[in-house]
């Protein structure tokens, strides 16, 4: 019923792409960045909305998982309390090589204006952080523009530089 | 009698403003009798225990009692005289004023709409009679009296921290307590995690909101300038763009200028 239309003589002939493992590996990483729900405070109001149905992840390949063993991505939302940091380094190590982290708000930066003695002052004190994202909280334009930023970066990597053990591990 | 010493010597960097005229306001106080429900509540506790101090303030009546009757001062506002909610249970810290804490307990009774505050005072590291067992609200309350300041409580089911970590040192809500933490508490998710070992490694916490280092390339990015982490600082302006200049593999390249603003919101 359906016509095959690929027209050889056309486009320089064969329907072929050459490219290197790096690129083919990193297109694939860098359009299905599954992230972990990480919600910690108000910032993943924005990241929740982010995900729904106005701003929709899902266009970039990003699916918000509940488990860290299938996530790629962890969206560090909200203020990481010292409670909590033994939690969030133990999630960090359940995630699967390669990972990446975005710390997204003022108080996954560097504690915002939680300048007390229960908050961890930046996330990047117990797991490292690939992407800072400043606000208060970042709209959800500004975290989908992170998540651009992430994959430019990337795809500008070799395919096994993320597996090189990263600062504080 | 001598003076108290003042050192003078700092006399000209100081303030020429001080508060010494400024009188605090003082809440208006009143007799319990002045109010009917009030004064009867009073007579009837004065029968049973002994009330040190009595008044009513901001439409509560505040008691004050002795710490050992809490319990039984409680029961019997409770199941005698109708009020059977406690809605609040925590303290004060007065150390540094009386060497004391204050416990204090809001009582709410529903059908009068009238409230009480039972208070009394216990010392240091003198402790108080639990009411989880005639209030269920002060199982949580009594933990995080204690959690927050130390303030012991016989007789509780579960003692417990409830909002610190249980390894946590020290009490946050007393007033000698830093806001910043003290020592422990800098270090607590680095001792935790990586152990003490790695407190070189990671380094003390920036306290310093204002701190900025451009040539700080690991923990600041100058705008307009970004390199990438950890590299030389350059004066180099960096342009921002979400997708690589040759475009992605089977991902078209968006050209600002290509675009099209749509003015029309109603379309």
């Amino acid at each position: 019923m359906a016509q095959h239309k690929v027209n050889y003589t056309e486009n320089g002939g064969l329907p072929v792409a050459l490219t290197t493992v790096d690129k083919l590996v990193n297109w694939g990483r860098s359009n299905s960045l599954w992230a972990l729900t990480y919600g910690l405070a108000c910032c993943g109001i924005e990241m929740m909305a982010t995900g729904a149905s106005r701003y929709d992840f899902d266009r970039f390949g990003t699916i918000f998982r509940a488990s860290p063993r299938q996530a790629e991505v962890m969206v560090v939302a909200g203020t990481l309390t010292k409670k909590h940091a033994e939690f969030i380094r133990r999630l960090y190590d359940q995630m699967a090589e390669p990972k990446w982290v975005i710390s997204m708000g003022s108080c996954a930066n560097t504690g915002g204006m939680f300048n007390t003695y229960a908050t961890v002052q930046g996330a990047d004190r117990v797991i490292p952080v690939d992407l800072y994202l400043p606000g208060c909280a970042p709209r959800p334009e500004t975290l989908q523009y992170a998540l651009m930023m992430l994959q430019k970066k990337i795809r500008s990597e070799g395919a096994n530089k993320s597996q090189r053990p990263k600062r504080l591990v | 009698m001598m003076r108290e010493y003042k050192d003078k010597q700092n006399v000209q960097a100081k303030s020429y403003y001080t508060d010494r005229y400024w009188v605090a306001p003082r809440v208006p106080t009143f007799e319990a009798s002045s109010d009917e429900e009030f004064g009867a509540v009073l007579e009837s506790l004065k029968e049973n225990f002994t009330v040190n101090e009595a008044y009513i303030q901001l439409k509560h009546l505040v008691i004050n009692i002795n710490p050992e009757d809490n319990k039984a001062v409680l029961t019997h506002l409770y199941k005698e005289l109708g009020y059977g909610r406690l809605m609040e249970l925590s303290a004060m810290d007065w150390i540094a004023k009386s060497g004391e804490f204050e416990v204090f307990y809001e009582m709410l009774n529903i059908d009068k709409a009238k409230r009480i505050r039972v208070k009394c005072f216990i010392k240091e590291n003198q402790a108080i009679e639990s009411v989880q067992d005639v209030f269920r609200l002060a199982n949580f309350a009594e933990r995080e009296m204690y959690d927050m300041l130390g303030v012991k409580v016989n007789n509780h089911p579960f003692m417990k921290r409830i909002l610190m970590p249980d390894d946590w040192h020290g009490h946050p809500l007393r007033k000698t307590y830093p806001l910043q933490g003290d020592e422990a508490a800098s270090w607590y998710e680095v001792d935790k995690i990586f152990g003490k070992e790695a407190r070189d490694i990671i380094g003390p916490e920036i306290r310093d909101g204002a701190a900025i280092d451009r040539y700080d390339t690991e923990r600041f990015a100058r705008l307009g300038h970004e390199v990438k982490f950890g590299e030389e600082y350059s004066s180099e302006k960096t342009e921002q763009s979400y997708q690589e200049e040759e475009g992605v593999f089977l991902v078209r390249k968006l050209h600002k200028d290509d675009t099209k603003t749509v003015t029309d919101r109603d379309r």
